[in-house]
Order: structure tokens, then sequence, then C-alpha cells
């Protein structure tokens, strides 16, 4: 007669009677990684759809053309061309400059936009007054970000001098399509209308501005198809292209990678999970060894007993995995207000049903694969054990039958294939699984060795106490691989994130506090100079020396164009490198931000007079495929200088120091038009302030910064993403605990047993506690003791390779945190067992 | 008809073979009621195992109404229990998490049987606990247990019932009750029985009395209680 299967659902669902709660415990494990995932994926998505809603307002109309001058008269004459069309172009021209209230006294170094009529052609400025912003078209008017107005103590209606122009504040800009709020902590801005720009007087030559011109396409053109007629006569000269899917595509890129970054650390909760359901799950069939016994000696196959505890833990998994995705949604709808002043659209946030069936999927996937692998012990129950408990309870010749193999091989590929899917290249993928890898073997190894130790280093002169909390370590069945691998894990990723932030933190301290300086200035003119050293030295002040500037472009490259020569190296004909308008300096000493790494500086190699000897950045040099010996001619400022590559320099960018991607020797420079710029250090905040005034008010065009300000600014971003970190790391921390739970709980019912009979042959609640003790606080110190070691490890690998830092290993975090890992371990060892003090051996010894 | 051939179970033990079951033959014809004694260590529980097809010999031959036990697959093993054996165990074995009737309906439901709840809930009464179909086995006193257990071991009305030591977790009184069933049951439904036990009052009980010692068949003989019980 044949079993019937029909039976199985019904019998699933009565036997897991007492364990459901159990169960979904550790099922649970795999919540927070299924949270993270389902969060991430559709905070991306949610991104990802506004910024295709607003992408014409980031960009302000439909393609825009920029260049970092006047347009060159040709794209001048397009531009024309195009608006003679009756084809809407608006100009926005933007530079720095200081701005002074001369009400308050107050300067500041500002980011002016003269923008013309029409501008933006789409998105809705907000201004407080409300409606003020066309007015700015109608005299010389100002709104100004409302961080200005705070930094300048003024206030609406007051005056503000930018350049020599005088401009009345009419409002401050609450919301400005495109324009992330973080940005104006840098920057803050200043719109006033283009036809009022000249009045500053700071557009002449040698200025900075940047010139953009906007053009507005009816809703029945494609952006990208109507440009193709400009596209190439505009890049001849140099002129930036973007239409509006492309702004689009660059900033979906960007925000791509961040959430494949994210998606990584919900990748790794979910492993982690899936490691604390798998010895969850261990636990539970050693618990059910004996209802499996019983089943098959009333005649249900192994295939059926399988299917009940296959069928109890889908179900399980599957909650758990729903549990984490409602917790997803939830954390997806907090994401946008964290994180707010870093993204460039209002992010509407929407349910995103993909994102959350992928991670269910995702999530029931990995709780059964990690789940069938003890699961599948089951089978190799024998029947006898029913009739003592001794008996051989699994049969070992099945343990490597093909199913196993076949759980096995499913296992290592789910993980193979997750890595790969989440880090978005097979590369970062199979890094990633590497990485894994690795980390869990050092894990495993380090708790066989504790295992080995313990058995070898316990003496009989040792407390009785402690000699047992030893045994534990390594007696048959014992937890300690598991346990040391969860809280490692753990560990590992905590103390990562921690050291990361401190070692990002710590890099931006050295180096603003090797620079004395606290005020810089800049765009200082030749014949400027006397007079602002008078300035500074009526306050008893001096500046640093004055570091001369000097634009230029490149013209050729070993005597061929920029554009061959980009042919010829397979590079793009628009390289950056190949483009950008270099600010270069001329000194004949290295200074001490910079190291030559190749080649020898200036005056070693023998050159004819007309040759000039250069320094390079080694990073740019790569990227424009020059070697020591090539020769680059430039074109500075419509006269050609011809220069030799005799050196290569590492520079330290993060620095206030002024720095240069290209140094010339003094004499092939020293006649060409330039600028200075200087730096100072001031002995008080207020005297900043006053110098910043007397300059501004005798030199509207030299620009000051208070690097003070800069300072705090930047430690408030960064303190911004620290708490972006911190959250992180709490959410791994969160992780695990479940997973702790299930390592531990799988010898709960051992211990139990050892724990009561200890009682009954007299062992006091004391020493119970004790020797509980001593096992858990060596679990929890080796397993945090190797996730620091191990965070080391990948903490110098993420500030190498992804931040380009130099890493130092803050110890005292690091240790903080396995503080707190193992103390995490004993909580939870001792919480799992409080069975073990009350319950009376009496009732545990019966309920065998 | 249970017949063991030349059974014979050996474990590794160090570096040599211990044998527990040494050359051990007998047969047992339908419906008789057998008791396997011994001391502890004798090889009575791994006999058992082996008849009952739990456990696979070192060498030998069991066979239930002539097939051959010992050449099935475990699986084989787990369709021809499920048809036609029976066990009751010394710790009882009620699956905890199921209620009296659930643990007696299992196998009727394994086999794909209708009516199982009518038919759980009537065994139930048979053994004396018509009224505790719903309490779990932490709930049910020891007796109860077994008697749960008794009712489960005849729901698939089996050709044949092993129990171990079945009074051996139970008081005097309620052990004499427990074999009493397993009498009027054995009379009434033709299954043959075969119990393990140590309690030699309660061997003299059946028809039939199986002595091993050290491995070995030592005693093999009818009882007193065979000439008016069934035999």
């Amino acid at each position: 007669m044949a079993m019937r299967w029909s039976a199985i659902p019904r019998l699933a669902w009565r036997e897991s009677r007492t364990a459901r709660r159990r169960l979904l415990l550790y099922m649970s494990s795999i919540s927070l990684g299924v949270a993270a995932l389902v969060a991430i994926d559709s905070f991306a998505a949610n991104v990802q759809s506004s910024l295709k809603e607003q992408s014409r307002s980031l960009l302000g109309g439909d393609v825009s053309f920029t260049y970092n001058a006047q347009f060159p008269e040709d794209a001048q004459r397009a531009l024309d061309t195009i608006a003679a069309h009756g084809t809407p172009v608006a100009r926005v021209v933007s530079f720095g400059s200081m701005v002074l209230a001369p009400r308050s006294g107050g300067t500041r170094l500002a980011q002016v936009k003269a923008v013309g009529d029409g501008y933006p052609y789409y998105g809705a400025v907000e201004t407080r007054p409300l409606g003020r912003w066309h007015d700015i078209q109608t005299g010389p008017r100002a709104v100004v970000d409302p961080a200005l107005l705070i930094a300048l103590d003024a206030k609406v209606g007051d005056s503000l001098r930018i350049g020599l122009g005088r401009f009345e504040i009419i409002g401050a800009v609450e919301a400005m399509p495109g324009d992330p709020g973080f940005a104006a902590a840098i920057g803050p801005r200043v719109y006033i209308a283009e036809r009022y720009a000249a009045e500053t007087q700071l557009l002449g030559f040698g200025s900075r501005a940047s010139y953009e011109a906007l053009v507005k396409l009816p809703s029945s053109v494609a952006s990208d198809d109507w440009v193709k007629a400009y596209r190439a006569r505009f890049q001849k000269q140099n002129v930036r292209v973007v239409t509006v899917t492309q702004r689009e595509s660059n900033l979906t890129e960007s925000i791509g990678q961040l959430a494949d970054f994210l998606g990584i650390v919900g990748l790794i909760a979910l492993l982690l999970g899936g490691i604390g359901v798998a010895s969850g799950v261990n636990a539970f069939v050693s618990r059910k060894i004996e209802t499996v016994a019983v089943l098959r000696c009333l005649g249900a196959t192994s295939g059926q007993v399988l299917a009940i505890y296959v069928l109890q833990a889908s179900v399980m998994g599957f909650l758990g995995a729903a549990l984490g995705a409602a917790l997803g949604i939830a954390i997806q709808f907090g994401l946008p207000l964290v994180l707010k002043d870093f993204l460039p659209v209002d992010v509407r946030v929407a349910l995103d049903v993909k994102a959350l069936l992928t991670g269910l999927g995702i999530g029931v996937w990995v709780a059964l694969v990690f789940a069938l692998r003890p699961l599948l012990g089951v089978r190799r129950v024998s029947p006898l054990q029913a009739l003592r408990r001794d008996a051989d309870a699994l049969d070992r010749a099945r343990a490597r039958d093909l199913p196993t193999q076949l759980v096995n091989v499913a296992l290592i590929g789910s993980v193979l294939a997750l890595a790969f899917e989440r880090a978005g290249s097979v590369r970062r993928g199979a890094g990633f699984a590497a990485g894994i890898a690795g980390s869990v073997l050092v894990l495993y190894l380090s708790a066989a060795a504790l295992s080995w130790l313990a058995r070898r280093i316990g003496t009989a002169r040792w407390p009785y106490v402690v000699r047992q909390g030893l045994a534990n370590l390594y007696r048959p069945g014992n937890q300690t691989r598991t346990v040391v691998l969860a809280l490692g894990f753990g560990a590992f990723l905590v103390s990562t994130l921690f050291l990361v932030q401190a070692n990002l933190l710590n890099q931006f301290n050295v180096t603003a506090a090797q620079s004395k300086a606290n005020m810089i200035l800049f765009d200082i003119q030749e014949d400027q100079r006397a007079g602002l050293d008078s300035i500074f030295s009526a306050e008893g002040q001096h500046v640093m020396g004055y570091s001369p500037i000097v634009t230029m472009k490149i013209a050729e490259i070993n005597g061929v164009s920029g554009v061959r020569w980009a042919a010829a190296h397979a590079m793009p004909a628009n390289h950056w490198t190949l483009r950008r308008e270099y600010r270069s300096t001329y000194r004949d000493t290295v200074v001490s931000t910079e190291r030559i790494v190749s080649g020898r500086w200036f005056g070693a190699a023998t050159l004819p007079d007309s040759v000039t000897e250069l320094s390079l950045d080694q990073d740019v040099a790569a990227q424009l495929k020059v070697t020591i010996g090539d020769r680059i001619a430039w074109d500075v400022q419509g006269v050609r200088v011809l220069s030799q590559l005799t050196s290569l320099r590492a520079v330290t960018w993060g620095r206030f120091e002024p720095n240069f991607f290209a140094v010339f020797a003094t004499k092939g420079l020293v006649t060409a038009p330039k600028q200075f710029v200087t730096m100072a250090a001031v002995s008080a905040d207020t005297t900043i302030a006053r110098l910043q005034r007397q300059t501004v008010s005798r030199y509207p065009n030299v620009s000051s910064i208070d690097l003070s300000l800069v300072r705090r600014t930047v430690t408030e971003i960064i303190e911004k993403v620290s708490l972006a970190v911190r959250f992180l790391a709490l959410f791994s921390l969160a992780m695990g605990v479940p997973v702790l739970f299930s390592a531990v709980a799988a010898t709960r019912r051992d211990r139990l047993r050892e724990s009561v009979l200890l009682k009954t042959l007299g062992a006091t609640q004391s020493q119970i506690m004790r020797i509980l003790l001593v096992e858990y606080a060596l679990l929890g110190a080796l397993g945090a003791l190797a996730g620091m070691v191990l965070s080391f490890g990948g903490a110098w690998g993420l500030i190498h390779f992804v931040f380009k830092g130099s890493f130092s290993p803050a110890v005292g975090a690091a240790a903080a945190i396995a503080m707190l890992m193992m103390g995490l371990a004993v909580t939870i060892g001792l919480a799992t067992s409080r069975d073990v003090f009350r319950e009376t051996p009496m009732a545990a010894l019966r309920e065998n | 008809m249970l017949t063991a051939t030349n059974l014979t179970k050996e474990y590794q033990s160090g570096n040599g073979r211990l044998a527990v079951l040494k050359q051990v033959s007998f047969s047992v014809p339908q419906g008789a009621f057998v008791a396997i004694v011994g001391p502890s260590g004798s090889g009575k529980t791994t006999l058992l195992g082996l008849l009952a097809g739990l456990d696979t010999p070192s060498a030998g031959a069991v066979s239930l109404d002539g097939v051959d036990i010992t050449r099935m697959t475990e699986d084989q093993r787990a369709l021809l229990r499920g048809q036609k054996v029976g066990f009751i165990f010394q710790s009882f074995q009620l699956i905890p998490t199921l209620t009296a009737l659930e643990n007696v309906q299992v196998p009727l439901e394994l086999r794909g049987e209708d009516g199982a709840g009518d038919r759980a809930r009537e065994l139930l009464r048979r053994v004396g606990l018509g009224d505790r179909t719903g309490h779990f086995p932490a709930q049910l006193s020891g007796g109860e247990q077994q008697r749960v257990a008794i009712a489960r071991a005849f729901s698939n009305q089996p050709r044949i019932l092993f129990a171990d030591e079945p009074t051996g977790n139970l008081d005097g009184a309620t052990g004499e009750r427990i074999v009493a069933l397993l009498q009027e049951l054995n009379r009434e439904s033709g299954s043959t029985v075969v119990i393990v036990t140590h309690d030699i009052a309660l061997a003299e009980r059946t028809g039939r009395v199986i002595r091993l010692r050290d491995g070995e068949v030592v005693e093999d003989r009818p009882t007193a209680a065979a000439n008016g019980d069934a035999g």
C-alpha cells in the first residue's frame, strides 16, 4: 500500500505545535538581511524613478552647454542661431566671489549664479518671502541661500556687495531644483540676474567663471535627437554638452554604486543569517531525533520525515523573510529623512513590488538552502533510536550521499550567485566571495585552534569550574565553531565599519592639523601683493608667500594634437586630462605636500632653452599616458610653451596647501600672465573676519576663505556620514543577536541535561553559572578577537584600495567593540541557559 | 509467522569485533505471545531491533510471513512496519507535540486510511482513555501514556507487535493493567506479541519464554500460562 503524502502537511502542522516559536526565532536570523535588501533595493528604485521624473528640473532645461570661460566665438554663434530660430536659451554665469554685507560687516566666499530670464525652465524655485524669484530680473537684486544670511548676519532687505556691485537681498532660496542642500554648506549660493552680472566687474580677464546655456525644447522633441546636429560642433571647441537623459543616467549610475555597496552589507547580513538558520535548525533537528525515530518505527519513510521538516522550515523561513520584508519597508520610509541632504531629488517613497518580491524570494531561498543541510540529517535517524538513545544516531555512511552533496553545491552556488548579483561585476563578486570564504576559514581555524588548545592547557591544579568550562569547548558536539563563526563575523563587520570611519575622520584631522594656515586667499593680481601685505602687517599678521598660478591647456603631446594622442592611446578624445584648463605653477623647490616618485627634480636635465622642465602629478601622468622624457606643448593664454616631463610627483591632495597637477621650472613661465594664491596663519578668528572685510573692500576680486569655517563644515558633513555608518554598525550588531541565539541554542539541550546532572550531583547554582561564564567568556573573547583581527585586514583593504588612504589601526575602538561582542556572547549564553537555573533537577530529568 | 535464522550481530570494538548476538534461531507462529528475557547486556534489545527490522544483522536472516526483511532497503522496511508491525516502548515514545488522539492517528494517516479519527477514538476508548483524547503526553500519567502507546500500536491492526520493557517505567499495579490489556488485545486481534523484559513475573504470563545470555539462546520453553492462553 502506498504511503499517503497528503497526510504530510497536516502532520507537519501538528508536529510543529510547540516548536513554532523556536523555529521562527531561528528563521528570523535572516529577517534583518531581507530587511536590508528590501530597504536598499526599493529605496534605490524610488530614487531612480524620482530621478526620471525630476531629471528635467535637475538640469533646469533639456540640453545644457557649459564652458569654463566665455563661450568660444563659434559656439557663441551657434547658440545665437539656436535662439534666433525661436528655441528658448537661458544663460547662467557662475563664479566664486567674496560677498560683503555692509550693514553687519560680514563677509563670505559665495558661489554667485547670474541667471538669464526663464531659468530654470523646469521645476519651481521656492523663496521666502514667497514669489521673489522672478523679481531678481527687474533690478540689481539677489536671492541667497538661507545659510548665507546666517553667515553674514544679514536679513532680507539688506544690501549685499559682490565685487564692485551692490545688490538688494530680496529673499532666501528655500528650494532650488537640482541643488542638494548639502552643496549650499560648502559654497552658499547667491542668485542675481545675468544682465546685472557686469556690475560686479568680476568677469574680466583672468576671472574664473563658468558659462552655461540652457535650451528648452518643445516636449515633442527628444533632446538626444535634437542635440545630434550640434554635438560635434560644440565638442570641437571643448564645450560640454549634457542632455536630460545623460544627466539622468549619470546620477542613476552613482546611486546604483551606492546601492551596490549597501547591498553587499545586506548580503553579508543575509549570509550571516544563513549561518544562524543552519545552527538553529541543527539544534532543532537534534531535539527531534526521538520523534523522527518513532515516526520511522510507525512506518514513515525517510523521504516523508524529511518532507515534514522541510515543510515546517519553509513556512517558518517564509515568515522570517516576510518579517524582514515588512521591516525593510519601514526602514525604506525612514531613509529619505536621513539622506535628504545628500540627494539631488525629492524622493517619492513608494512600495517597490520587484524589490519586495526579490528580497522575499532571496530570503526564503537562503533560509531553505542553509536549513536543508542540517535537515538532511533527519533521513539518517535510525528507527533504533526509539529503542535506545545511545544507538548510533546518524548513519555515517549517508553523511556524504548524493542529496547532501547536491545541497552543498546549491549552498556554495547560491553564495556565489548572490555575490555576483549584488557586487555588480564578476571581478568584484569573485573578490567578495573570496573575502567571505577567507573570513570563514580564518574563523573556523581559530575555533579549531581554541578547541585544540583548551584540550591541552587545562591542568588538574585549576579550579573545577574553569576546567569544566574549558572542557565544554572541545567535548563532542561542542558549539565552539558555530559561536566563534557567528560572533567573529559580527565583530568583523562592526569593527570594519568603525575602523573605516575612524580612519577617514583621522585622515582629515591629520591633514588639517598639519596645515597651520587657517586662511587662504586667491585670485590675487601681481600688483595687489604689496597692498595685501600691508593689510596683514597692520593687523600684526603676515602671509606665507605667494604661489603663482598660470592657466593653460595642452596643445600637443610629442608633436601630435590631443585628439590624435587620444586616438593613439585608446583614450576618449574628450578625456578630462586633455580638455581641462590646468592651473599650474612654477617654482624651483619641492614642497612638503609632495615627493618625487620618478625622474629627477628641476636642474638635473640639460635641455635646449626653448624647452622648459615639467613635473606632473603621477596620477594625471598615468591618465595622460605620458612618461618621463615626453614633450608636452602648452597653450598659455595664446602663447606656446614647450615642456619636457622630467619628474613625477606623489601629491597629498587632502591638505589645504595649494597643490598642482603641473609644476614648471621658474624660468619657463615667469613671464606668463598669472595670479597668485597665498595662505596665512592668523592668530584669532575675529582677526580673520576683519582681514577678510578689509581685503574685499580694497580688492573685490580677491577671494578669501576662513579655513576654520571650512573645517567645521566638513566636520559637520563627516558627522552626518558617521551617523549613517553608526546606523549600519548598529544594524550589523543587531543582526548578530538572533544568529548568536541560534548558535547557542544548538547545544542548549545537552547543556541543560548536563547542568541538571551536575546539580543532582551537588553543584550549586553559582558553580554552574561560573562554568557557563568561563565557557562563554572564552568563546566570546576568541570570536571577538578573531573578528577584530579580520577587521584590520578588511578596513586596511577598504582604506587602501577604495579610499586611497593610509591605514592606521584604531586599536582602542576595535578593542571596545571586541569587549562589547564578548559581553553580548556571555549575556546571550547565560540568557539561553536560564532554564538551568530555573528548573529543579527532577523536572528536567523527567523531561528525558 | 516470524522466523529468525542464525541471527548474528557484531560491533567494531577497539581492534576486535564484539558479538552481541550469536547464531540465534527460533520461530514464532502467528498469534503467539512470547517473552524474550535475560539480564542486562544479554542482547535482548538488539534482538528485538533486528526482529522488527529497525536494524540489520551482521549475518543471518529474519523473515516475516515468509518475506526476508533483512534483504529490504530501509524505506521498504519502513513501509512494512507501517503495514504489519506495531511498537510499544519502555519510555512510551509518544510524540510530545501531538495530542493522544493525534498520536494514535499517525500510523493510520501514514497509511492513508479513511476514518482515522473514528478508529483512533475507538482504540482510546478501548484502552480506557476515551475522555482524554485531547490531552498532550505531558498531561498524562505514565500508565496513561503507555495505554496511548498501546492504542497507537494496535491502530494499524499489526500482524506482529513488539514491546520493549513495556512496564519498565511503571509501578506494579499499573504494570499489571498494561499486561492485562496486552493479553486481551492479543486474544482479540490475533496479532503476534513479542515482549522484551527482565520482569520474570510478567514473562510467565505470556505463552513462551526465550532466555538469552551473552547473546545466545539458553532456554526456549512454553510457560505454565500457555496451557490456558494462546501459544
